[in-house]
């Protein structure tokens, strides 16, 4: 005994240990969700909630030996209230995890301000370049995609195509952009030609005028990006324009992704690039498809892949650091160590943090967006302006 | 830019300025002749659209008859829908200031999202082009013209002639325009002007629902999608003058012209086109094109 008290600063450190270790394995791990719940991107923040929790779930609850809280904001897709939102999350219910967002201008905010508190940060979906390149940090992962990877993976595609002279179209807003910038450093790299690159203002649906300049151009294909009703509206007037056997039309994949159904005939034979795809076939896939099937009684889609990752990168992190998401260094550590073993398929995590994954080219047949072959293998983004070594 | 795309722009811009008459002539009706700030106006056109969309099998396995007794059925069920909601909520806002009708009809905007997603859920759906008018017309070697949108165009100028024929010829058209400029005096003559108004604000709700459904099969029907239309709506009335109904028509004409050809000769600045255009128009002419009275 009187050895012991010898050294106070043990005994310390003994009881300081012995008071944390049961506080951390009793006290739940909060993960807040800032996703949109309402308005045009309500579906896919309800499809990465399901994905995020199903993993969970299979995992009986627990990650890393903690069990999973959730606090859940409605994002509204605003960036204006974003950073409102973020501190609610960190500073009123202390979240340990902050999971989001679906909108890049939302993700960036919430990315400013996990970088300055230091609060662990997992984007499932929004594709900002930034995220992991200017932005990143030790704390902050993503497991969807930077809007530089699809639009490079189409690039190669159209190339390996054969196509040589093509036309771009996308809404001039930040995603848009960075698809196209991506898209024309492969295609211009396999000796392509973008001839013009052509702008909507966001959330301009109307397509008609820059479709008789496309027309007049004559490209040999076109790259385009539009989601959710433009990307409807888009591909129907593209195929109504009759500019769809003229000039074969590609995209990133969320032309096609959740828009099938509404686009109808008008999206057969529309090639898009992703890190996913309807029918992958791989056991990994049929797996998770029949669990995420039973559980909600709806197919999942890419979203929910993106947040089922999201919850097993947080399972890996966790377990290398006994459940201390403070260790921001050794979560980090064996974050890029791992494979993470996805329905999408295998993928590992960059130095800027965002995946290195294979790009699927798809193409849609009886109303389904199957895989032709691998656009792209092991893309990784190029993190520019990402310091991390 | 050669001359046959040249013309084919023209077209593209004749065809979208007619649309947004259609789209904007309900508004010029609540907003202009009724002098109610109506911000839900999008949602009106999103009700119509998402009428097409969910009533078209319904109303398929009772009736038959495809779209066009879906159009039908819609403008019946989207008169009664304006009536019920002029006597609820809009019958109290004529006296009262431009604050208070902003944020009931900014309420009326929520409570209708939530409904639809609610009723109909948050999915992007297309709806099909009848039948009949789903062939295209060739125009250049490549391009076509799909023959829905020449309709959507029969029926507007259908529409701009109906609209000018009632308030200018019309006995109804004349209590209207006599309501809009002085409802005390209409009243005292022995009109009931509350019963008038309330037929006029039906009609303002059923010619945006109605432009809904027409353009449902064109645009699909997804969340937000009214939101979309409101401010450039806004825009045709001001330019065109508060009130008046020529004056929508020039303007939407004007708009269509400036956002096809600002698409395609401007494209960095094709996004404040339309609105350094109606900038331009309230320096030159404040009151719109064609004041009304």
């Amino acid at each position: 005994m009187k050895r012991l008290m010898t050294s106070p600063c043990a005994v310390i450190a003994a009881a300081l240990t012995m008071a944390a270790a049961p506080a951390q394995s009793a006290d739940p791990i909060k993960v807040g969700m800032m996703l949109p719940s309402t308005g045009t991107y309500a579906r896919l923040g309800n499809n990465i909630k399901n994905g995020f929790k199903l993993y969970v779930q299979e995992q009986g609850g627990k990650l890393g030996g903690r069990e999973i809280e959730y606090v859940e904001v409605d994002s509204e897709a605003n960036p204006a209230k974003a950073i409102d939102n973020v501190n609610k999350l960190i500073k009123q219910h202390e979240v340990d995890v902050l999971l989001g967002s679906v909108h890049s201008g939302v993700a960036l905010a919430m990315a400013k301000r996990a970088k300055e508190s230091g609060t662990l940060m997992i984007v499932p979906n929004a594709g900002a370049d930034k995220v992991t390149g200017p932005m990143c940090a030790p704390n902050i992962f993503r497991t969807s995609f930077s809007n530089w990877q699809p639009g490079y993976a189409t690039g190669q595609a159209m190339a390996e195509d054969g196509h040589k002279r093509a036309i771009t179209i996308t809404w001039k807003y930040g995603a848009g952009e960075e698809m196209v910038k991506g898209f024309k450093a492969s295609f211009e790299k396999a000796g392509g030609k973008v001839i013009d690159q052509l702008y909507v203002p966001f959330p301009n649906v109307e397509f008609q005028a820059l479709l008789t300049q496309i027309a007049a151009a004559k490209p040999d294909a076109v790259f385009a990006f539009f989601a959710g009703g433009g990307a409807v509206k888009f591909v129907k007037d593209y195929a109504a324009a009759g500019l769809k056997d003229a000039f074969p039309l590609y995209g990133t994949g969320f032309l096609t992704d959740g828009t099938l159904e509404a686009q109808g005939a008008d999206a057969e034979g529309v090639k898009t690039a992703l890190h996913y795809a309807d029918a992958l076939g791989t056991p990994r896939d049929n797996a998770f498809r029949e669990a995420y099937a039973k559980a909600y009684g709806d197919q999942p889609d890419v979203y929910a892949v993106q947040a089922y990752d999201a919850a097993q990168l947080l399972g890996i992190g966790l377990a290398a650091t006994g459940g201390d998401v403070h260790k921001s260094a050794e979560f980090s550590a064996a974050v890029r160590a791992a494979t993470i073993d996805s329905p999408r398929g295998q993928f590992t995590i960059s130095k800027s943090h965002n995946p290195i994954q294979n790009f699927y080219l798809r193409e849609v047949k009886g109303g389904v967006n199957q895989v032709v072959r691998i656009a792209s293998e092991a893309l990784e983004d190029p993190g520019r302006g990402c310091r991390m070594k | 830019m050669d001359l046959t795309t040249f013309l084919i722009q023209c077209l593209n811009a004749l065809q979208y300025g007619l649309l947004l008459f259609l789209v904007a002539s309900g508004l010029t009706l609540i907003f202009g002749i009724m002098g109610v700030i109506n911000l839900a106006h999008g949602s009106f056109y999103m009700i119509g659209a998402y009428m097409a969309y969910a009533l078209a099998p319904a109303i398929e396995s009772s009736l038959g008859g495809g779209f066009f007794s879906v159009l039908l059925v819609g403008l019946v069920l989207s008169v009664v829908i304006g009536y019920v909601l002029e006597w609820a909520f809009y019958s109290y806002l004529y006296d009262r200031d431009h604050l208070q009708q902003v944020l009931m009809t900014y309420g009326l905007i929520l409570v209708f999202e939530e409904l639809r997603s609610l009723l109909v859920g948050d999915d992007v759906y297309g709806v099909q082009i009848p039948e009949i008018l789903a062939g295209s017309v060739p125009l250049s070697e490549v391009m076509t013209y799909p023959v829905y949108r020449l309709f959507v165009s029969a029926l507007c100028i259908a529409l701009v002639a109906g609209m000018f024929y009632v308030f200018a010829r019309t006995r109804l058209g004349m209590m209207i325009r006599a309501g809009a400029s002085n409802r005390e005096m209409v009243q005292s003559l022995g009109i009931d002007i509350n019963f008038l108004y309330r037929v006029v604000f039906a009609a303002g709700f059923a010619l945006a629902a109605f432009a809904g459904m027409v353009a449902a099969p064109v645009s699909s029907v997804y969340p937000g999608m009214g939101n979309e239309v409101l401010i450039i709506c806004f825009v045709v009335v001001v330019i065109g003058g508060i009130g008046s109904i020529q004056g929508a028509l020039v303007a939407a004409l004007l708009i269509g012209f400036v956002d096809t050809f600002g698409k395609v000769i401007v494209p960095d600045a094709a996004g404040v086109m339309v609105y350094l255009a109606m900038a331009v128009i309230l320096l030159w002419k404040p009151d719109g094109l064609f004041k009304a009275g």
